[in-house]
């Protein structure tokens, strides 16, 4: 048979037509079968809970994926939003209806940061809800939306209400800001986003890791900018001017911690977070996440000195020795229990 | 001193007045009505999709202008993308291919109704689309997949209709040979009835990684295997009817027809290198987004060998231009993509505005000024009505400057935002960096926005009726030259 192509309309459109079927099959629906069904979630990671996965739908709904990425990438760029993703990560979520298919969580933009870990780097609760009802109101050079829709304003809110300690500029003058429904699944969801460590010594293996991977960023740690790690970690909460949020987040200007010349108390609060202290006669409830876990000792002794000798502050500086010592310290201690 | 200036003199004229096109003899009025009214409907989507743009670029410089859930860029990112997509292009692509295909195959159109009934599926698809958007029901956030599958069944029952339509055109035309713009048109619609099954089949996507392989697929060919050939196709008809030559090579443009057709299906991953996908799949996407070089400068140096030696007739046009540009683009964001694919620089530009600049750079100055340059070659021909010389004019350079500007802005902003990154800087600078850069896109979409309202205008005065408006209109033209 001759191949006329240009004469033949059944011999063109059907090549056309089943050779894109045979190509979308080979590149699309074929490994798409074959990674759902390998796919498996890591050990020890747990299904979304009801709540969770309300939640979920809330963050399709109103399309925080456009601009948050849940990926992080096997680069050293990417090294301060977690360890690189797994396939296994994503393997808990799943169709979320008749109507609407399984979410792309993954993103495809970073205008905002990423979320794989922000429920161990955002650990507070107040503050979440806080900054979802007006970002502006903690990063003052944030462009995310601000969730009024997601919030009620109630002028006598009940004993069992949540309140949320909105900075006064930024509240409502009548009434009380109380999360809906859907705000609390939200950030019950955001919360839940935190990386399951992988099983012992099983690594990712990919050719990704020898594209400079961590370890790179950490080995180079020379040049530690106290300054970065503090915007990066801390300033979501303490406010890039160490002032905090009056009655949300405790200032670090001029705090007797931050300022005792003993820096253990400084040290530890850093390495496992605190929450529920009264400082100053005002009890501070929300929680400060451990970053002891995702930060070296340079990197704690850095952003430590960082605090010890701005604001205002004039605290003894200190070394990452100093750290090692007290992670050391607490360790026997924890064995010795 | 007493010479004076050639460019300030007062004789010469803000803008030179272009070779005025008649009437073609004996046009078929109710094609004429059915061309038409997709194009209307596809004005109106452009300006109400380019205001929803318009509005969401403010918002990265006023966060807080407008707080309510319907006005958030969550929920209007995908009805400006949907509406644009759907609504503006699929229309007016549809338009112009509705004429192409019946005039190469030198008969008429199989059957008027099809296409009217397809053109009301369309808009009702994109309008329930719209509502569910706003009230906050999308499919999942996929890109372009927005529209929960009720929706975008109308719109594929759409393309399944005016496949029919134009396939029993082609088979029974009156000439031996399938002229090339009709492999590429056709090729289209079954490539996209195809890509949108796989996309919306639900059995294969279960899992967040499965979902994203799809994603990958659908997001790419939803524009590769839609738009590109589509507009291509249209170009392989218009080009030549309005420079009145033949095309240079009926060989190059078969040849990147069979390359478009097998080396863009596999780059769909592309967006998503570096992600838990498996890495094969990664790699052979970056492959052939390289392989693409083929078709891409096959296509553009077949275009630019038969547009070789007639720059005067581009002088004398005011539809022409926009066919130049719209080829020149095809080349340079085809390049920008492959570019764009290659891992050492992916690592700098991905997840950056970068990304946008490309989208625009390619939806806008690739497919849409191809459009639009069939869409002034062919529209006055049929209605026997011109738009103002000056008029097009306008629209022309406040696209294409408003364009350049865009693309530029976020060219540069997206590589500072990935520099930021790689630095190792704290988040929230490649956020206040991008500050201008977000101010200079809103100017140059401005500018853009302003295009559509004097591109609508001009549709206006291009529709059908009573032809003793010639003469006046001619006058206009003249007076405004």
């Amino acid at each position: 048979m001759k191949l006329s192509f240009h004469k033949n309309h059944k011999l063109l459109f059907g090549v056309v037509f089943f050779g894109f079927i045979g190509l979308s099959l080979i590149i699309a629906v074929g490994p798409a079968f074959w990674v759902q069904d390998h796919n498996k979630p890591i050990p020890g990671s747990k299904p979304m809970t009801k709540l969770q996965k309300e939640g979920m739908r809330v963050y399709i709904d109103e399309g925080c994926e456009y601009c948050h990425t849940q990926q992080v990438r096997p680069l050293a760029e990417d090294k301060v939003w977690g360890r690189p993703s797994t396939p296994g990560d994503y393997a808990h979520v799943h169709r979320l209806n008749i109507w609407q298919e399984t979410p792309n969580v993954l993103g495809t933009e970073r205008t905002g940061p990423d979320l794989s870990n922000v429920g161990k780097r955002r650990a507070s609760k107040t503050w979440n809800y806080i900054h979802l009802y007006d970002p502006r109101s903690v990063v003052k050079q944030s462009v995310m939306p601000a969730f009024h829709w997601l919030f009620k304003v109630e002028k006598n809110p009940g004993p069992n209400e949540t309140v949320v300690p909105v900075p006064k500029q930024f509240a409502p003058k009548n009434g009380k800001v109380v999360p809906t429904q859907r705000a609390k699944a939200l950030i019950a969801y955001v919360l839940s986003l935190k990386q399951t460590p992988l099983p012992n010594g099983q690594q990712k293996t990919t050719e990704s890791q020898n594209s400079g991977g961590g370890q790179q960023a950490a080995a180079s740690g020379s040049k530690l900018n106290g300054k970065n790690i503090f915007v990066q970690n801390c300033a979501a909460c303490h406010q890039q001017n160490g002032k905090g949020v009056p009655g949300a987040f405790p200032p670090l200007a001029g705090d007797p911690v931050v300022n005792n010349s003993d820096p253990t108390e400084h040290i530890e609060t850093v390495l496992y977070g605190k929450s529920g202290k009264t400082i100053g006669g005002v009890k501070y409830s929300a929680q400060m996440p451990p970053l002891g876990e995702s930060m070296s000792n340079a990197e704690v002794a850095a952003v430590i000195n960082y605090e010890r000798t701005h604001f205002g502050n004039h605290g003894k500086t200190i070394t990452p020795q100093d750290v090692a010592k007290i992670r050391n310290q607490d360790k026997q201690n924890k064995t010795a229990q | 001193m007493s010479k004076r200036s050639a460019v300030l003199s007062v004789t010469r004229p803000l803008a030179v007045s272009k070779s005025k096109v008649d009437r073609t003899a004996d046009v078929d009025e109710k094609w004429t009505l059915l061309i038409y009214a997709y194009l209307a409907f596809s004005a109106f989507w452009l300006i109400f999709g380019t205001a929803v743009g318009e509005y969401l670029g403010i918002k990265f410089v006023y966060p807080d202008f407008g707080i309510a859930s319907w006005l958030s860029f969550g929920r209007l990112r995908p009805v400006h993308t949907n509406v644009v997509f759907w609504g503006f292009a699929s229309l007016a692509m549809i338009a112009l291919a509705l004429y192409v295909v019946p005039k190469t195959s030198q008969r008429m159109l199989y059957s008027n109704k099809l296409a009217w009934i397809s053109l009301w599926l369309i808009n009702t698809s994109v309008v329930a689309g719209v509502i569910c958007l706003l009230s906050g029901v999308n499919n999942g956030g996929q890109e372009y997949r927005e529209f929960i599958w009720p929706v975008m069944a109308l719109f594929a029952a759409a393309l399944i209709l005016l496949v029919y339509d134009l396939y029993k055109t082609i088979a029974d035309r009156d000439v031996e040979e399938i002229y090339i713009a009709n492999w590429y048109i056709m090729a289209a619609f079954l490539w996209t009835i195809v890509v949108a099954v796989v996309g919306y089949l639900p059995w294969y996507q279960n899992d967040g990684i499965s979902e994203t392989i799809i994603q990958g697929f659908y997001m790419h060919m939803g524009v590769g295997m839609w738009f590109t050939p589509m507009v291509l196709g249209l170009t392989y008809y218009f080009l030549p009817k309005l420079l009145n030559k033949p095309i240079y090579s009926y060989s190059l443009g078969v040849l990147a027809f069979w390359t478009q057709m097998t080396f863009y299906s596999m780059l769909g991953a592309h967006h998503f290198v570096f992600s838990p996908i498996p890495w094969w799949i990664q790699t052979v996407a970056i492959v052939f987004s390289v392989g693409m070089v083929v078709p891409v400068a096959a296509g553009t140096g077949n275009f630019l060998l038969t547009m070789r030696g007639s720059w005067r007739k581009f002088a004398r046009s005011y539809a022409l231009p926009f066919l130049l540009v719209g080829v020149l683009f095809y080349f340079i964001v085809s390049m920008q993509g492959t570019l764009e694919a290659l891992r050492t620089l992916n690592k700098t530009w991905h997840f950056t505005n970068f990304t946008i600049a490309h989208s625009h750079m390619s939806m806008y100055g690739f497919v849409v000024f191809l459009i639009w340059g069939g869409v002034y070659g062919l529209i006055p021909r049929l209605t026997g009505k011109e738009p103002p010389h000056f008029m097009v004019g306008m629209h022309f350079w406040l696209a294409l400057t408003g364009l350049i500007i865009y693309g530029a802005s976020m060219m540069i902003g997206g590589t500072f935002q990935g520099q930021s990154w790689i630095a190792g800087q704290p988040f929230i600078n490649s956020v206040s960096l991008m500050v201008p850069y977000w101010v200079w896109r809103g100017i140059g979409g401005t500018l853009m926005f302003i295009s559509h309202l004097v591109f609508a205008y001009n549709i206006y005065v291009m529709r059908p009726g009573q032809i003793e408006a010639p003469l006046e209109s001619a006058q206009t033209a003249t007076q405004l030259a």
